[in-house]
């Protein structure tokens, strides 16, 4: 067993929802509700979930992007949600996160070279090894050097989220939030930055939290995989046993929606019923009792545990435990 | 198709990096980036060029008023009093005999002086007091932007009459109080954009890289609100100088002799029809000048603003 590199502990993030003239607190979004998983080192773990089901608002909480409401973030054995600012802007060099959107991440006024070498400079790197650096950067993620002093929007979708990677590995960081990286890209595109990232991760001894709403990206490569409902956390699992034997029925019912691109195969869908209920108004209990096709009498009031099922099987469901 | 089949034929496709020993084809590519290329948009509008011919014009005549007139512009002469354009005087003279010439071209120093500062003035605390309320949000926002919401709750030009009334009039005070004016234009300008930035992905990358406020302020939004702080700031010049010219025109600006362009309106008013060039070309730089100005504010709009890239 490998050691743990990150460990989150009943994270919540509520948002405030407020109205009024004066601003009142009229509710919260609970964006994040009691979420608790472990990531080792070296491992891949994806996490998937419909929109807006909390998984980037997870993701963004785990680096401090978006402060915690409640909970435990321990990297490396320290939890990073009760650092002070200045001690976790210094953290921040060995956790990095890439966006999803390469349009919108990288700023429009910058060149690539001002875009690489800042995380360099603002954790204390000289200006001769900035520029060896960034031509190495830009090496390393498939660019090359020429491309240094262009900006931006003088590159395509693929090229700008290799920029982003390259921003993301400047101080050599022992884990990346990956936030939908590839969601934003075209289909060859993307796999070209899986492969990228996949092969990043082999030579830099890296762990990634890869976050994604696409199950095919996610089953290639994560190692382990978590399935987000409603701000919670309801199956995670390895890769292999998440895709042959899911246990939690929404976790089914997702991957009963990939098509098979086989038209002969008889295929039995489960369809969900209605809606993804408010994440500001969550139903009782299991949160998933409304569309839960084998709903029970307890799911509408006991809210069940992140438990373990079987061996490295976590789910949160009344029929296993 | 599964992934392993799109790798090898996205591999084929991919360009990136060129083959070793292929040399970089960057030579062609024409140099870009976000300022040149508005640069590029402006010089193709033939309005603000006609703007910036305005404007380059005045200062010229600014700068070079003693070279360009022999009499100076506070020499008294009765006996040559309210003469019409001539030769002699080529825009004539005023009640006193002084040739309104001299009087513009000095003006326009003065004008030209006024707009500078109180923009500046403006431009400065404006842009701070913005990103400040921008930035941190919150109740420091909720301060600054009643502040300005006070301020632009009053009529601009009723705000620095009793604001040279308190100072008392001369034309520092006028020109402290324009600036005061335009500091909410450019404070809530400068606040939407950063609240506006504050949000983008770009700031919150910087934020995960672990800069402080001050370099992200600094290097990401600051670069990221300047094309609204110019356009505005050459807007804003040419209501500062009309503003001068009101507030001199009021007596509240620049006392006599000053030739203040307002001023000389106001003291050449009750010769209007004995002698409407004392009238006439002050009026018409006065125009001339705001015209330049906001021509060079348009074409500056244009070209900075993305979407009107073609």
């Amino acid at each position: 067993m490998q050691k743990p590199i990150l460990e989150v502990n009943h994270l919540k993030k509520y948002f405030d929802v407020r109205g009024g003239v004066f601003g009142k607190k009229v509710g919260e979004v609970k964006a994040v509700d009691d979420v608790s998983f472990t990531v080792h080192e070296g491992e891949i773990l994806g996490i998937v979930g419909e929109s807006g089901c909390g998984k980037s608002t997870t993701g963004k909480t785990i680096l401090r992007l978006i402060e915690p409401t409640e909970g435990e973030v321990k990297f490396e054995g320290e939890n990073i949600a009760a650092l002070s600012a200045e001690a976790m802007r210094k953290l921040r060099r060995d956790m990095q996160i890439i966006f999803q959107d390469p349009y919108a991440s990288l700023n429009p006024r910058h060149t690539v070279e001002k875009i690489i070498s800042e995380p360099l400079l603002i954790h204390g790197m000289g200006k001769k090894e900035r520029k060896s650096r960034v031509k190495e950067l830009l090496e390393v993620v498939g660019l090359s050097d020429y491309h240094a002093s262009r900006y931006p929007h003088q590159f395509s979708g693929g090229q700008r989220q290799r920029i982003g990677i390259a921003r993301a590995l400047a101080n050599n960081p022992k884990l990346i939030i990956c936030d939908e990286p590839v969601s934003a890209l075209d289909v060859s595109v993307q796999s070209q930055i899986l492969n990228l990232m996949e092969g990043l991760r082999d030579q830099f001894n890296l762990t990634y939290v890869f976050i994604a709403h696409d199950l095919s990206v996610v089953k290639h490569i994560s190692d382990r995989v978590g399935v987000m409902y409603l701000g919670r956390l309801v199956e995670l699992t390895d890769k292999e046993k998440l895709y042959d034997d899911p246990k939690h029925p929404y976790t089914k019912a997702l991957l009963s929606a990939v098509p098979v691109p086989d038209p002969d195969v008889e295929k039995e869908r489960i369809l969900l019923e209605g809606d993804v209920p408010s994440p500001s108004n969550p139903p009782t209990g299991c949160a998933f009792h409304t569309r839960c096709p084998v709903a029970m009498d307890i799911c509408k009031t006991v809210r069940p545990t992140f438990e373990q099922a079987e061996v490295n099987h976590f789910v949160a469901c009344h029929l296993y435990n | 198709m599964k992934i392993e089949e799109k790798q090898t034929q996205s591999e084929q496709v991919n360009t990136n990096p060129p083959e070793k020993g292929q040399p970089p084809k960057q030579a062609k590519m024409r140099a870009s980036s976000p300022w040149r290329d508005s640069l590029r948009q402006l010089r193709r509008n033939r309005f603000a060029l006609a703007g910036i011919f305005i404007i380059v014009f005045f200062i010229a005549v600014a700068l070079l008023a003693p070279l360009i007139t022999s009499y100076s512009y506070d020499k008294i002469d009765p006996v040559n009093r309210l003469q019409p354009p001539s030769g002699e005087h080529w825009f004539g003279t005023d009640d006193i005999g002084r040739d309104i010439f001299t009087r513009i071209a000095y003006g326009a120093r003065i004008s030209l002086q006024v707009g500078f500062f109180a923009v500046t003035g403006a431009l400065v605390f404006g842009t701070l007091l913005g990103i400040i309320a921008g930035y941190y949000g919150r109740w420091i926002d909720m301060i600054i932007s009643r502040i300005f919401d006070i301020l632009l709750a009053f009529p601009s030009i009723l705000l620095a009459i009793a604001i040279v009334a308190i100072l008392g009039s001369s034309l520092e005070n006028a020109l402290i109080a324009i600036a005061i004016v335009n500091i909410p234009i450019f404070g809530r300008l400068i606040r939407s954009k950063v609240v506006s930035l504050r949000e983008e992905e770009f700031i919150m990358a910087a934020r995960a890289q672990g800069m402080k406020n001050g370099r992200i302020i600094i290097h990401h939004i600051l670069p990221n609100s300047v094309a609204p702080i110019i356009v505005q700031a050459t807007l804003s010049f040419g209501t500062a100088i009309l503003e001068a010219a009101a507030l001199g025109f009021l007596g509240l600006g620049a006392q006599p002799p000053t030739p203040e362009w307002g001023a000389m309106l106001a003291g050449s008013r009750d010769f209007i029809q004995l002698a409407p060039w004392t009238l006439i070309f002050p009026g018409v730089s006065i125009m001339l000048v705001v015209l330049g100005f906001n021509l060079v504010g348009d074409g500056l709009r244009d070209a900075l603003d993305p979407k009107m890239k073609n």
